[in-house]
């Protein structure tokens, strides 16, 4: 304890004692005498806090998370060195056009990708390919062409970090991103 | 960069040596060639250091160029004496005898009243006693190292017959944090990895720098503001610039060599078709159509052809076509792909990344599709990148887990080494022989 806070805590001891006092006319004689010592508790004493409130996530419409909601997913996969829709893939873009048309004033960029096994030119026009592929289909589905754009990565921004067969097919990818909500 | 370069004695001795490194076979055992310490008189105070500390700088940085082009091999200096300044010109040459070199390079650093520097170079064929090479020059303190490269590039041309090459630069890409958020920089420095500097902050990912053969400026791509394009930068200024107005993604710049003229390529409905832009008019054309990936264009040193690839036929491969884009012709064959071909500043051959059996290696050819050579052989190597003199290639190493770097080798398929960078590299281009 500081010297500082000291008398004050002296001070309102003795304003305690004197409004007790004021209470009881007649005081008994063994309220005089020295209390036992009480441990102090420590002071890093534990304590517990309750668990963090759970915080959901809902999706807005005209959001990433609406367009995963309804599409199921906001990626499609391609095989090696091919920018060819497969049926899983077309599924989903059928179920991001249907409510890219829902939500007429979403915008999207299309961001291609591909995975390390290319030259570096190479790899940025084929994920222009992956990207664009995905942008016909959309179209197709009647979205309007001027509400999306196309991005290529080429290999420069992989999913997954690996050299393996998994980690390519993963990176081998175009992913819907809505710019602006509706 | 401020430097003053001056002829002090020109004397190209006669004819009669026969001391000469054979530099095409790739067979020859590197010869052993004595570089002492270059002595300086009076040791005298300078910007750069004393100059009794630059004559041994000096003399290691000619040794480590002669060393890294792999034909040549420097004998330890305690092997011989270090010369005093009256040996520059008239050296023991039983010295070096005994310790078995045929070729000793020696010279001197001195300090000027004005503040200059003068760097001599003088290199001897040991047996002969011949003096086979004596030049000065005169640089800034800041510039003593070019002295000492364009010493290695005269005693290189002198025993070779070919132009030296150490006297340049390399611009590249560098690359830090985990592949998935890969950070890249541009980022200069010398041939031999010294006076480097980062040209970009990292906010922007950055590709595929290359210099201009003719002036202080680069072309590189950025994906600033998300739109990934060529730009043109000049590192004396610092000024940048985005080339063209396209509406999507431009990439693969590569000047002519002229440097007026930038070869990319432009994607447009998911195709890259290559286009040359004037640097001067600022007005682009068209040179390939069609609905394939055409690109890594590449000028011809006179500057009349191209080679680029293209996956017109089904898959990537090489192609030379006319410089208005007529008459295009598939020169590369075989098992396996072929990308980003660059020409040869000699013109005889076109070096490119051969992919075939899962693995990426660096190969040359001769532009009508013979003689194809593979140089390298490891998990990723592409990117290939000529020395001024087209004896060298640079190129990126990508081992398989990701680790990037960039390596050099020689034309025979030789000395395949590493280029040490501060942090990890790819994208490595060789600028042009400094004047």
């Amino acid at each position: 304890m500081t010297q500082k806070t000291l008398p004050i805590l002296m001070l309102a001891g003795a304003l305690a004692v004197s409004a007790c006092a004021s209470k009881k006319e007649v005081l008994p004689a063994e309220a005089w005498q020295a209390a036992p010592a009480q441990p102090q508790p420590p002071i890093d004493q534990p304590g517990t806090v309750p668990a963090p409130e759970a915080v959901g996530s809902s999706a807005l419409p005209g959001s990433q998370a609406a367009l995963v909601a309804a599409a199921g997913a906001d990626t499609v996969y391609f095989p090696f060195d091919s920018y060819a829709l497969d049926e899983a893939a077309r599924t989903i873009l059928g179920g991001q056009a249907e409510w890219l048309v829902r939500n007429g004033n979403v915008r999207v960029t299309i961001e291609g990708h591909t995975d390390e096994r290319g030259t570096r030119e190479y790899n940025l026009a084929l994920g222009e390919r992956r990207a664009n592929a995905a942008k016909n289909f959309l179209a197709a589905q009647g979205v309007d062409t001027g509400r999306i754009s196309i991005l290529s990565f080429g290999s420069e921004r992989p999913a997954v970090d690996g050299s393996n067969e998994d980690a390519w097919a993963r990176n081998r990818r175009a992913v819907t991103i809505v710019v602006t909500g509706g | 960069m401020m430097l003053r370069l001056l002829l002090l004695l020109w004397m190209a001795a006669p004819a009669a040596a026969q001391l000469r490194v054979d530099i095409t076979s790739g067979t020859e055992a590197p010869m052993p060639i004595a570089v002492p310490t270059f002595p300086t008189g009076a040791g005298a105070a300078t910007p750069a250091g004393n100059t009794l500390e630059l004559g041994r700088q000096v003399a290691s940085i000619i040794s480590a160029n002669l060393a890294g082009s792999g034909l040549f091999k420097p004998i330890n200096a305690e092997a011989f004496p270090a010369p005093g300044m009256a040996e520059v010109g008239q050296p023991q040459f039983g010295a070096f005898r005994t310790a078995a070199a045929q070729a000793l390079v020696t010279g001197f650093v001195t300090a000027n009243a004005d503040g200059t520097l003068t760097i001599g170079c003088y290199l001897y064929d040991v047996f002969s006693e011949e003096q086979l090479l004596r030049q000065g020059f005169t640089v800034t303190p800041a510039g003593w190292r070019r002295a000492a490269h364009k010493c290695a590039d005269l005693v290189y041309s002198r025993l070779t017959g070919e132009t030296g090459y150490f006297d340049s630069r390399i611009v590249y890409v560098a690359e830090t944090g985990p592949r998935t958020k890969r950070v890249k920089r541009l980022a200069v420095m010398d041939q031999d990895g010294a006076n480097h500097r980062f040209l970009t902050s990292g906010a922007s990912l950055v590709l595929m720098p290359r210099f201009s053969p003719v002036s202080e400026t680069l072309t590189y791509m950025s994906f600033a503001n998300n739109r990934p394009r060529v730009w043109l930068y000049n590192i004396g200024t610092g000024s940048q610039q985005a080339v063209g107005d396209f509406e999507s993604m431009s990439f693969a710049g590569r000047f002519s060599p002229d440097g007026r003229t930038l070869l990319m390529s432009v994607t447009r409905a998911g195709n890259a078709d290559i286009y040359a832009y004037d640097v001067g008019s600022r007005r682009s054309t068209r040179l390939t159509n069609g609905n394939s990936i055409d690109t890594s264009p590449s000028f011809s040193p006179d500057g009349r052809r191209i080679v680029f690839e293209s996956d017109r036929g089904g898959s990537q491969q090489l192609y030379v076509m006319n410089d208005d884009g007529s008459g295009a012709q598939r020169i590369s064959f075989g098992e396996g792909r072929a990308g980003s071909p660059v020409w040869s500043p000699r013109g005889d051959l076109i070096a490119f990344t051969r992919i075939q059996g899962g693995k990426f290696r660096i190969a040359v050819i001769r532009p009508d599709g013979t003689g194809e050579r593979l140089l390298t052989d490891s998990w990723q190597d592409e990117g290939p990148s000529w020395s001024p003199n087209g004896r060298v290639i640079l190129f990126s190493r990508t081992e398989r887990g990701g680790r990037s770097s960039l390596r050099s080798i020689d034309l025979t398929g030789r000395n395949d080494r590493r280029i040490p960078t501060p942090v990890e590299a790819s994208d490595p281009a060789w600028g042009p022989l400094l004047r």
